[in-house]
């Protein structure tokens, strides 16, 4: 009973272990350069497993591309030149932030059009129901009203 | 009698087509900014032979294949009898990338199912592969004769895909002018 006890809070205390996944031991100038490099293998996708990003991916070809970023980034070069190598190779598809241009106009703008859309037709729909109601009473119903208004005075 | 009641019907049709031909698609067929661009030049030793150089020259001047390939690639084995098949009809010459390969594991695979490339290029490293945008071994590009990069297929090639894809880009592509 006891030691499957301690098993289960064995099992539970491995799941608080924070998952290191394919990091390499890396030297940085100084933090600064770390933070970006960091950063940049975060926002660059995995060609392989497609759903992980070069952090995450413990697939060859990231761990290659984690170096290619860390040998630009250490080189001195930019951010945005160690995002044009990977582009320059593997397209827009390696960017988790695709860039804006008319291919991806419908995807940025998408879902402010649906919005757009959306509010257009609440506001039609309520439009039509306030004038399907008529504010004023008919004659008809303006006789009622008095019957049931004498009906709760009596 | 207005149809307005329709509309979620309408739109709920219109998402099943968009979303069933999501799903027929393949992933994986990521878009080669590579299309139409120059072969990104290399100059690595050959597999057999490495104090000689094959370079991305060897693309000029001919209709020709980039096939990239290793000995511890599963689909590469799969495709390996078309692309011999393919080398003995002698209607386009196949160059190879040894992608990350050890020598000595090439040479034996190579020597054991038959050797369909002119001459293959040994990347150990990877670099060349990285140049070339490669990511799913095997890949196969078709280059003309300026060197320009006209075509890739990711993955392993299949029969319908010599026959009704490469054969026919090939025949195309030897009839413009060099």
């Amino acid at each position: 009973m006891k030691r499957s006890v301690r098993a289960c809070l064995l099992v539970l205390c491995c799941g608080c272990v924070p998952v290191a996944s394919a990091t390499e031991i890396r030297t940085f100038k100084d933090t600064t350069e770390q933070l970006r490099y960091e950063q940049l293998v975060e926002e660059l996708r995995c060609l392989v497993c497609q759903n992980q990003s070069l952090a995450d991916s413990d697939a060859d070809l990231a761990r290659d591309l984690r170096d290619e970023v860390y040998q630009i980034i250490r080189s001195g070069k930019s951010d945005e030149e160690a995002v044009q190598f990977l582009v320059e190779r593997y397209g827009d598809f390696v960017l988790y932030r695709p860039p804006v241009k008319p291919m991806t106009w419908l995807l940025w703008l998408g879902p402010f059009l649906a919005l757009a859309g959306g509010l257009l037709f609440i506001r039609s729909r309520t439009r039509q129901h306030a004038a399907t109601r008529s504010p004023e009473l008919n004659a008809a119903e303006r006789e009622r009203l008095r019957q049931l208004e004498g009906d709760t005075r009596k | 009698m207005r149809l307005t009641f329709l509309i979620p019907l309408v739109v709920f049709v219109l998402m099943v087509v968009l979303l069933g031909v999501g799903l027929t698609l393949n992933p994986r067929e990521v878009p080669s900014p590579f299309i139409g661009k120059p072969a990104p030049a290399f100059s690595v030793p050959q597999l057999h032979a490495p104090d000689e150089a094959l370079t991305s020259e060897v693309f000029r001047g001919q209709v020709s294949l980039l096939n990239v390939w290793a000995s511890w690639c599963v689909s590469c084995r799969q495709e390996h009898p078309l692309l011999v098949e393919l080398a003995k009809t002698d209607r386009v010459p196949i160059y190879g990338l040894n992608y990350k390969d050890e020598r000595n594991a090439a040479l034996e695979w190579l020597a054991r199912l038959g050797n369909p490339y002119r001459s293959s290029a040994f990347d150990a490293d990877g670099r060349i592969g990285i140049d070339w945008g490669v990511y799913g071994v095997p890949e196969t590009f078709v280059i003309d004769r300026k060197g320009i990069i006209r075509h890739k297929f990711t993955g392993p090639l299949t029969r319908e895909a010599i026959d009704d894809i490469l054969l026919p880009l090939v025949q195309q592509l030897k009839g413009e002018p060099g």
